[in-house]
């Protein structure tokens, strides 16, 4: 059995007075590539964040190879939504790609061309190098994205999470990041993406875990990604929905 | 010195370092923090004023540092008691700025601070409020603070110039690289209270909002640059501090009234001229726009 890089213990978090995750455990192993899937409102945006700690967590701990996450902080890359940021913001494409490099190139210090260098070799790597000086609003959807990824890239991180990479991107982009994310695992790097498409699970993923508010299933893909377990995933809460309807329709009476 | 060379160059410190840090309000979205704070110093400048008995620079800048920090808890805290963001804002800032002028009208009585001077604030008599600098000489107080201010937001700017733009524009990935996000937003916030303390003397509490918010969101619409926007923010900013003068000179008016009225017009023009992202910028015929425009449609 590999070696597990990432294990979280009974983590739960609330947004608000609402729980949103209970109880969550799971390790990962090293050189993995997991897909965490599951119903909408699951709490699979907010997992991430809180593994991070860039949302409270009310109970539990994560550890990453053996540390709490401020020692860890420099091995870890993290692709926020692309909706989380302001694309109209006054800057380019390579200066975004730039910032992945910040906290390496530390206070008082500005980018260096050896820094900008390396963000171009990112970019092009995205397939993005003709677009280095465009301001981001003008990029398309896809392009943002790849932009997110380069950004990634150069952080050099041994354990990368990716927030829906694949939403609302064209076809070349995602096969672009799917490249990106095999070619990452097989340089042994850890990674975890959450993913919303259940057509492709089977074939990006070599791990998959299906979460809903707590870990319903967590594994090889071969062995979890099963029509039961996704229907148990999914299912309840689409029962769950049923009832409140029904409830709804007795109230009107 | 003459008395019109003083006000004009304070003006123009107010315009430059509200043009500054206006940006970063502008760009995280904070405008209306900027009035809640331009409000809230009141109470600072007021209890400094109760505590020391004199309107003093240093003090008032302490005063209005502390009290912006605590506009800046409050509404967070509120904020995470599930009420909105912008109401939170608005119950904080009436509430202090009440309580300050409650202050005022009960413990400061007849002292050379008054309700009307704080929200309209009185750059004709600037010039005659001086202090002794060594080297220096004698020149008006509130320009002396206004000038140490400059100094202090440029140095932060440059000094942190990528944490600001990283914080600004993804605020998540900052704090997964370690950038201490919350420590820099308080930072932000002491430096938009010593801003707004020190050109509250000269132009008041409303139209250093103006100061702050317009000529920032004028630049905004000419460049897609940072540097060049804090430029150009800066310059606004002055533009429209010697325009105001000199309006209020040609129709004997009130001079930060005019001043907030020029970066309007700035504002106005930036809006109906840019090349970018001004009002006829659709018909103008542009290379990149238009390749952006096809990919757009294409997508």
């Amino acid at each position: 059995m590999a070696e597990s890089v990432i294990k979280v213990k009974e983590l739960s978090a609330a947004y608000r007075k609402n729980t949103v995750l209970e109880n969550v455990d799971f390790s990962v192993e090293k050189g993995s590539l997991t897909g965490i899937v599951g119903p909408n409102g699951a709490g699979k945006s907010t997992l991430i964040k809180t593994m991070l700690q860039l949302h409270p967590s009310l109970s539990g701990t994560v550890d990453f190879m053996g540390l709490p996450f401020k020692q860890a902080k420099k091995y870890i890359g993290y692709v926020p939504q692309r909706g989380s940021v302001d694309w109209d913001f006054p800057t380019n494409a390579l200066d975004v790609v730039t910032m992945g490099l910040y906290g390496k190139i530390g206070w008082l210090k500005l980018p260096t061309r050896m820094h900008k260098e390396k963000a171009f070799h990112a970019l092009k790597k995205m397939g993005m190098e003709d677009y280095a000086d465009r301001q981001i609003s003008q990029l398309s959807g896809g392009q943002q994205q790849r932009v997110f990824l380069a950004r990634a890239l150069v952080q050099d991180a041994d354990i990368y999470f990716m927030d829906e990479p694949l939403a609302g991107v064209d076809a070349a982009t995602e096969r672009a990041i799917m490249t990106i994310l095999k070619e990452l695992k097989a340089n042994g790097k850890t990674v975890m993406v959450v993913h919303h498409d259940l057509q492709t699970v089977e074939e990006y993923f070599d791990h998959v875990l299906l979460l809903n508010r707590t870990v319903m299933n967590h594994g090889k893909t071969t062995e979890t990604f099963t029509k039961d377990n996704v229907a148990k995933t999914y299912g309840g809460n689409m029962r769950w929905m049923g009832e409140e309807k029904q409830y709804v329709v007795h109230t009107g009476k | 010195m003459t008395y019109t060379a003083w006000i004009i160059i304070t003006a123009c410190l107010v315009g430059l370092t509200c043009g500054l840090i206006g940006v970063f309000l502008i760009l995280r979205r904070m405008a209306m923090m900027a009035d809640a704070i331009s409000h809230t110093v009141l109470l600072g400048i007021v209890v400094a004023f109760i505590i020391t008995r004199e309107l003093s620079g240093p003090h008032m800048l302490v005063g209005a540092i502390l009290v912006g920090l605590l506009t800046a808890v409050l509404v967070q805290w509120l904020n995470s008691l599930e009420i909105e963001n912008h109401a939170s804002i608005g119950i904080v800032f009436t509430t202090l700025f009440a309580i300050g002028v409650i202050l005022i009208a009960t413990s400061v009585g007849n002292a050379h601070l008054d309700v009307q001077h704080a929200l309209m604030g009185e750059i004709t008599f600037i010039p005659w409020n001086t202090v002794n600098l060594p080297m220096i000489g004698s020149i008006p107080e509130a320009t002396a603070i206004l000038f140490l201010v400059l100094i202090i937001v440029v140095f932060m700017i440059l000094a942190f110039y990528k944490e600001w733009k990283i914080t600004s524009f993804d605020p998540a990935l900052a704090a997964s690289i370690g950038i201490p996000v919350v420590l820099m937003h308080y930072v932000f916030m002491s430096l938009v209270s010593v801003t707004t303390v020190a050109a509250f003397d000269a132009v008041g509490a409303i139209m250093v909002v103006a100061m702050l918010i317009t000529p920032a969101a004028s630049a905004y619409l000419w460049t897609d640059k940072l540097s060049i926007m804090l430029l150009l923010s800066g310059t606004f900013g002055v533009v429209s501090a010697i325009t105001g003068y000199y309006i209020a000179a040609w129709i004997d008016t009130s001079i930060s009234g005019s001043m907030a009225f020029a970066t309007g017009i700035v504002f106005l023009i930036s809006f109906i001229g840019s090349p970018k992202h001004g009002l006829f910028a659709k018909f103008i015929p542009n290379v990149t726009d238009n390749k952006a425009l096809n990919e757009k449609s294409t997508r």
